[in-house]
């Protein structure tokens, strides 16, 4: 199972998503899907038509930048990232 | 007696502003929409709801709805999409109600359409085939920001008949629900050379006499202008307001002939000129203009008003409302004769509609 570590502007636009959860995926991709089954329309605030991550999404796989074809392992962390900007 | 509700889109989300129909004392309530850029929110009187067109840096574009008046609101980004891979969405702007459907101004330039009440969306029109429309999809003709269709303005008889805007293009009228299209330019003012006159003009501000659906107004980037047939032709009105530059106007809800803008800078300044903070009015159709600024600041006061920035609402003596980049609200009761500051420190407003609920 991997671990999903979310940004904290999610879960308010989905009712009951927690920060951290797990799931079982190949990809990241798959493991988006996976979410997007329980919480309808999550995958669209994370990718773009591509599909392809959105530019200020940035999703690492223990601790390495991560595309959406990236392969998750058993014990994955899976840390989606909300770029650092604005004011 | 009548709640006057004030919705005003801010970069830092959706605000609701309150009073009864003295409009003298006002309640915020706020921020809504999980605090997301907000470019402009509208009120359904049909439905009951509230929308909110939204685009975030991170999460994408969409609309927030409201069915109870603003207590809960919902995001929904389903059917926003262009199918043709050179066409990105990046931003949801001009909403407009009418007719049983909602529709939204995207950018790039589409028309869309709800007929669920916000929750599902569809492509209406890219304005395929008209003149210039290579030009505004072409990224490398992009200024900062990107070239969208800001706003639509609805036929209030005619379901399928509509006005869109084009940034940097002008307007284009269809009265076959979008099927085709008709540039509706003629008369207006560029100071900038075009190639085809019938289109290149940069429309910031679209109205309507709600009395007279061929009155159309518009303030644009040199000069207002003025139709008395709907938009086929167009005359300009400039003379008389301090500069030709301004994004807001409205137009008055019982008189044909009376209309309000802001007259801004234009260049990078593009805020009220000198400092002195005012909103002026035609009563003659553009023949000639006064300056309304009686309890707005005087001096150093440099404010600037977006495109959906300024509103009127529909009572016997109808109220002004309008929200400044730095955060107020100013509100009129009397027409605009007069105006008192009613929010100070909102952030940076993108629109201001009212709606009045029984």
């Amino acid at each position: 199972m991997a671990r999903l570590h979310l940004p904290a502007t999610l879960p308010p636009l989905f009712s009951d998503l927690p920060r951290r959860l797990e799931v079982e995926a190949a990809t990241v991709d798959e493991a988006i899907g996976r979410l997007d089954q329980r919480w309808p329309g999550l995958r669209d605030r994370l990718c773009e038509p591509g599909p392809v991550l959105r530019p200020h999404i940035n999703v690492y796989v223990d601790r390495e930048p991560a595309a959406l074809d990236t392969a998750l392992g058993d014990d994955s962390r899976v840390d989606v990232i909300a770029a650092i900007s604005g004011g | 007696m009548s709640r006057i509700v004030l919705l005003v889109g801010t970069r830092k989300g959706c605000f609701l502003l309150e009073s009864d129909e003295d409009r003298r004392d006002w309640s915020v309530r706020g921020p809504f929409c999980d605090s997301w850029p907000i470019y402009h929110a509208v009120y359904d009187p049909g439905a009951g709801r509230m929308y909110a067109a939204a685009a975030s840096e991170w999460h994408g574009a969409g609309v927030w709805r409201s069915g109870d008046l603003g207590e809960t609101w919902e995001l929904s980004s389903e059917g926003f999409a262009y199918a043709d891979g050179d066409l990105k969405l990046s931003k949801v702007s001009g909403l407009t109600a009418a007719h049983g459907r909602l529709l939204a101004g995207a950018e790039a330039a589409g028309v869309f359409e709800s007929r669920d009440g916000g929750e599902t969306w569809s492509l209406l029109s890219t304005l395929d085939g008209q003149p210039g429309r290579p030009d505004w999809n072409d990224p490398a003709n992009q200024p900062p920001g990107h070239l969208g269709l800001p706003a639509i303005l609805p036929h209030p008889d005619e379901p399928s008949r509509f006005w869109a805007v084009v940034q940097g293009f002008g307007i284009f009228e269809t009265t076959d629900d979008g099927a085709s299209w008709t540039p509706r330019n003629r008369g207006l003012r560029a100071d900038w050379p075009i190639e085809n006159p019938e289109v290149g003009y940069c429309v910031h501000k679209l109205v309507m006499s709600p009395v007279d659906p061929d009155r159309l107004y518009q303030q644009n980037h040199c000069g207002m202008h003025r139709s008395d047939d709907g938009g086929r032709a167009w005359m300009e009105i400039t003379e008389g307001l301090p500069t030709d530059f301004g994004f807001a106007a409205a137009a008055h809800p019982h008189d044909r002939d009376s209309f309000y803008v802001i007259p801004l800078d234009g260049g990078h300044g593009r805020c009220m000129p000198e400092g002195h903070a005012a909103v002026w009015r035609s009563r003659d159709a553009g023949a000639t203009w006064r300056q309304l600024d009686r309890g707005l600041p005087q001096r150093d006061a440099y404010l600037g008003v977006l495109r959906e920035g300024l509103a009127i609402d529909a009572l016997d003596v109808p109220g002004l409302y309008f929200g400044s980049s730095t955060g107020q609200v100013f509100a009129s009761a009397d027409e605009g004769e007069s105006w008192s500051e009613i929010a100070s420190y909102l952030p940076g407003i993108s629109s201001v509609e009212v709606a009045v609920l029984d």
